[in-house]
């Protein structure tokens, strides 16, 4: 018993070592621009322009749920402007980015590990180094650098589109005027609502794309490997963007 | 000049080298033979530091691999081809796109220059017209052979190449062969060659050194090892299976 939670504290901090000497070398890639500036613009239309679809998919139905929702909870007993409130609140606060964020950390998470991870096993990262590329100038600070400069973008279009969705669905099916939708939406708008939303979102770029590239590239064996790593490199990021959520709730609201 | 001075190197319980020292001069072609799972390939990539070895170090003109830094590595690298078993070619990449890569790399170069070294590279290796397929679309001795071109375009000093006839016909494998020895002739590099095809190893080298638990067991020329009289290494290169 001993020994198993002695084995599993040593798994940890090695863990821990890991992941603090792949940033190291990450950071130390960056002053490397001439490398990573080419593959960062690909990455930066394969990360935020291909996500669009799904991303605003997710949050124009959950715009239409969140005033569905709001009205549900508010007949009879608050104003019904408050409908635009709780949809902007809730879609700039918290499901934008949440929501945005656990899909594709499906969508980029996985296919950055699969990625990686068939390069690694067939030697493609070894040949890049043979050719005196640094993996970490190529492959992973452009990955990295285009999740986080796309994350919050992204997610400013699925806010807004949340909120239209949101507003569309408050004059067609709940009777509220437009300007009963505005007078809510701007109620108690901070700037730091739209600020927090669009830093979360970045630190969630920052980490789906971090995890993937360390999972795709401590891949090992053949298919299987793959198939271990894109599914290690979801659930980690899923994880720790709700771990990520709650810890900027907690020192930022 | 490469040189292994007691190299040792394990994975996890598994010692794979244990004591390797083997001189590789420079303009020769040296084969290192040995059976499947003898560290052939780790060795080979101890020599542009893909590996670090456990103790004891790999000297390339004079400078220890091991202690090199990232530029270091990146310097001595320029100079060194890599063949890789499986090709190791850039999927989502044309066939003139993997070779321009390591190009690329060498800042000094033109775009037209880039081109012009991708079409010589692709002649040499007779693949020409082949620059915007991508990897998929090619047989299997084509894709050896693009790896092959990829390490000439950047007229290296030293190339590796890492079983560079297996899972081929016997056809496309002298296809390999002669590309081997026209690369070392057009080229003057120096040229280690990881196989346990003895055809080829005949064929391509100057030297023949087998590896065989993590040691060299014998080195000499192509007619010392053909006429030894090692029972390992006459196994060996007969392919008696006792």
């Amino acid at each position: 018993m001993i020994q198993a939670i002695g084995r599993r504290a040593v798994a940890a901090v090695e863990a821990v070592g890991r992941v603090g000497h792949f940033v190291l070398d990450m950071v130390r890639a960056v002053p490397d621009v001439a490398t990573w500036a080419g593959p960062a613009v690909v990455q930066m239309r394969r990360i935020g322009v291909d996500s669009i679809p799904v991303t605003l998919f997710i949050a124009a139905f959950t715009g239409v749920v969140l005033a569905l929702q709001a009205s549900y909870t508010f007949t009879g007993a608050v104003p019904m402007y408050f409908v635009g409130t709780l949809v902007g609140k809730t879609m700039m606060l918290e499901l934008g980015p949440v929501l945005a964020g656990l899909a594709l950390a499906g969508r980029v998470g996985a296919s950055m590990a699969a990625e990686l991870g068939t390069m690694k096993v067939t030697e493609q990262v070894d040949a890049l180094e043979t050719l005196a590329y640094d993996p970490q100038s190529y492959l992973v600070v452009p990955r990295v650098l285009a999740g986080t400069v796309m994350f919050p973008m992204i997610i400013a279009f699925a806010v807004a589109t949340g909120i239209v969705t949101g507003w569309l669905t408050s004059l067609v099916l709940l009777d509220l005027s437009t300007p009963d939708f505005l007078k809510g939406l701007k109620l108690f708008y901070r700037f730091k609502d739209t600020w927090f939303g669009l830093f979360k979102s970045a630190t969630f770029g920052a980490t789906i794309t971090l995890v993937g590239c360390m999972v795709g590239l401590s891949t090992r064996g053949g298919a299987e490997g793959v198939g271990k790593s894109t599914t290690r490199a979801v659930v980690y990021s899923a994880v720790l963007i709700l771990l990520l959520d709650a810890f900027w709730a907690v020192l930022l609201l | 000049m490469i040189e292994f001075q007691d190299v040792h190197k394990a994975f996890g319980a598994k010692q794979v080298l244990g004591g390797l020292s083997l001189k590789i001069a420079d303009a020769e072609t040296l084969v290192i033979i040995g059976y499947s799972g003898t560290g052939k390939s780790v060795a080979l990539k101890h020599i542009v530091g893909l590996l670090q070895p456990d103790s004891g170090d790999v000297i390339v003109d004079g400078r220890a691999v091991s202690t090199l830094d990232r530029d270091g590595l990146t310097a001595l690298r320029e100079g060194i081809g890599y063949v890789f078993q499986f090709a190791a070619l850039f999927d989502s990449m044309t066939v003139a796109d993997n070779l321009a890569l390591g190009l690329r790399r060498r800042r000094e170069l033109s775009d037209e220059e880039i081109e012009d070294r991708v079409r010589e590279a692709l002649a040499l290796v007779d693949l020409s017209g082949t620059e915007e397929r991508l990897p998929a679309e090619l047989s299997g001795g084509m894709r050896k052979r693009v790896g092959i071109a990829r390490a000439i375009a950047l007229r290296p000093r030293y190339i590796l190449y890492d079983e560079p006839t297996t899972g081929l016909d016997p056809v496309t494998s002298a296809v390999i062969d002669r590309l081997m020895v026209r690369t070392r002739e057009h080229l003057s590099v120096t040229g280690v060659v990881v196989t346990h095809d003895m055809r080829s190893a005949y064929t391509v080298g100057d030297r023949i050194a087998m590896l065989y638990e993590g040691r060299i067991r014998q080195v000499g020329t192509v007619a010392e090892i053909q006429e030894t009289e090692d029972p390992v290494v006459r196994q060996f290169i007969e392919g008696r299976p006792e």
